[in-house]
């Protein structure tokens, strides 16, 4: 067959294709497609699979074998893209996919938890039992506004004076553009070989262990421990899953075993992204309670009886949620 | 990675098989290009924070944190919003190029999202060093965000009007030609719109041992050629 009759012949399968094309590739609520037509579309981007494939081993003319490989490439996008239904996929992710991708971090999470908590109780203790030990992991300026912050007549712990007549609102806004900073740079920090992740974790450690320790030391606990406690359970756990989802993706570009290395790492990256997004949530909610509940007027009994229910369902959701249904763990 | 690089050449064209067995072709965007890029998402990305910085001071404290909302969802998901619904951050849109998925697919939420948060790892310790330096040391300009999302940034593909061939009597080539030989008449034919007439003399030229003419009459005696190879006699 002459190329000049083959185009003839098929150009009407082509331009129903591109029409259909040109349809799909818009947004959702621009499209004038009936679900029927669209049903047309693996039927008709096969056909000019064909005839591209054609067109190619009988050289046709290279500017025809472009316009067929446009037109398939543009048909390839739309039939292997992955579509809609977000709210239940969120829903799915918070009910089941978050706690099991979790569990089959486990040994991750525990890492992260020692780099986390090691430097935690030990320059923690060091600090409560030496007034000036606070000196070598922060500077005076530092440690002087962290003792503004909690100091017994702050009306508003957890925030300087300088800020406690900020609203609520602002606080919120901080926190979110603070923390869950912090949690996707845990994260991101683990593609340097792990180094980052875990070098972060000991420093996030020793800081919090030692502002803690130092805090309690100087009797300053009721205001401390009442301000934190209710969205430590949130806070801290969503950081060091953001530890652990750093400490895969490091280990993944470490050791790639039996894989290639730029296989080893996109693996891991598709395994742990569920546990940065999920940890990113948490951190929302940790900030909410952070800006809302933590500084306010409530006895501090109150907070502590809701900071260890907060704590239980932390840790049951994560043993427990989503486990069950097809033997899934 | 089912991603092959042409066996023998050092150009940046990736071939990719599909499910139905054929190949697509994928154009590479190299550092220089990706940078300017940037430039422009930067120079976006900096009108928005004043906007939303002169907006929010309006109002007080719930303006405040809108600000600093607004600064954390622009920091961290101004290219996820733009590549999961056109593929590409408007400044990657006036350089041409697009993200996609390494099976030449849109790129999912999933791997837009891994690549623009490992960003944070590219950009160390300054201004995308350890970025650069991955780009280059790997074969298809992937960051390590692109590593660990799975994804390339390729050049759009503009489909090319396609020209009618010249007028001319259709003459059969000579025999004895291969078909990829015969295939070059009908490129040439194709071709000759974008080329100056001295330039398809020199080029038709060249061939004066199969058409035995010289100047415009070589040129016209190879798009009889192609005429009679596309729509016979």
């Amino acid at each position: 067959m002459h190329q000049d009759a083959f185009e003839q012949h098929f150009e009407p399968v082509w331009s129903e294709l591109g029409d259909l094309l040109d349809q799909l590739e818009r947004s959702r609520f621009r499209r004038k497609v009936d679900a029927e037509s669209a049903t047309a579309l693996p039927h008709l981007y096969r056909k000019v699979c064909n005839h591209y494939a054609i067109a190619r081993s009988r050289r046709y003319s290279p500017a025809l074998v472009a316009q067929l490989h446009h037109l398939v490439l543009r048909g390839h996008q739309q039939l292997y893209k992955r579509r809609g239904a977000w709210l239940w996929r969120l829903l799915a992710f918070i009910a089941t996919d978050f706690p099991r991708s979790l569990r089959s971090h486990g040994n991750y999470f525990l890492l992260s938890l020692a780099l986390f908590l090691l430097p935690a109780l030990i320059i923690g203790g060091y600090c409560a039992s030496d007034q000036d030990f606070i000196y070598s992991v922060m500077s005076a300026d530092q440690v002087e506004a962290m003792e503004e912050m909690y100091a017994s007549d702050n009306a508003r712990p957890g925030r300087t004076l300088e800020r406690s007549s900020e609203s609520n609102f602002v606080m919120f806004g901080f926190y979110i553009f603070n923390n869950i900073g912090i949690g996707f740079r845990t994260f991101a920090m683990g593609i340097l070989a792990g180094i980052g992740t875990v070098i972060t974790m000991l420093y996030n450690g020793m800081v919090i262990g030692g502002v803690a320790g130092h805090l309690s030391g100087i009797g300053y606990h009721e205001t401390f421990w009442g301000f934190v406690s209710s969205h430590a359970s949130l806070e801290l756990t969503a950081i060091i899953i953001c530890g652990a989802a750093g400490l895969s993706l490091g280990h993944g570009m470490l050791a790639p075993g039996q894989l290639r290395r730029i296989d080893s790492i996109r693996r891991r990256g598709r395994q742990a992204l569920p546990l940065v997004m999920g940890a990113a949530l948490m951190l929302l909610g940790a900030a909410f309670i952070e800006a809302f509940w933590s500084a306010s007027a409530v006895p501090n009994t109150v907070k502590y009886f809701l900071a260890t229910m907060l704590w239980l369902l932390v840790i049951l959701y994560f043993v427990f949620a989503g486990r069950g249904a097809g033997g899934n763990r | 990675m089912e991603i092959t690089a042409q066996a023998g050449t050092t150009d940046t064209v990736r071939t990719y098989e599909t499910p139905e067995g054929i190949e697509l072709q994928l154009r590479l965007a190299g550092p220089i290009v990706r940078a300017c890029a940037w430039a422009i998402d930067l120079a976006i990305r900096m009108v928005a924070y004043g906007l939303i910085l002169g907006v929010g001071s309006f109002f007080g404290g719930i303006g405040t944190a809108l600000i600093l909302i607004g600064f954390f969802l622009i920091e961290w998901f101004y290219p996820v919003f733009f590549e999961i619904r056109t593929g590409a951050t408007p400044g990657k849109r006036a350089m041409g190029l697009v993200v996609i998925n390494d099976n030449g697919t849109p790129i999912s939420f999933s791997a837009s999202v891994i690549r623009n948060l490992v960003r944070a790892a590219d950009f160390l310790p300054l201004l995308y060093g350890v970025g650069l330096l991955v780009m280059l040391a790997n074969r298809d300009f992937q960051r390590l965000g692109d590593m660990a999302a799975g994804t390339l940034v390729v050049y759009r593909d503009e489909e090319e009007k396609r020209g009618e061939l010249p007028d001319v009597v259709s003459k059969p080539p000579p025999p004895g030609l291969t078909v990829d030989e015969l295939r070059f008449f009908i490129e040439f034919a194709e071709r000759s719109e974008k080329l100056t007439p001295e330039r398809r003399w020199e080029l038709a030229n060249l061939l004066q041992s199969v058409t035995g003419e010289e100047n415009q009459d070589a040129v016209n005696r190879l798009w009889s050629y192609a005429k009679w190879l596309t729509r016979g006699r």
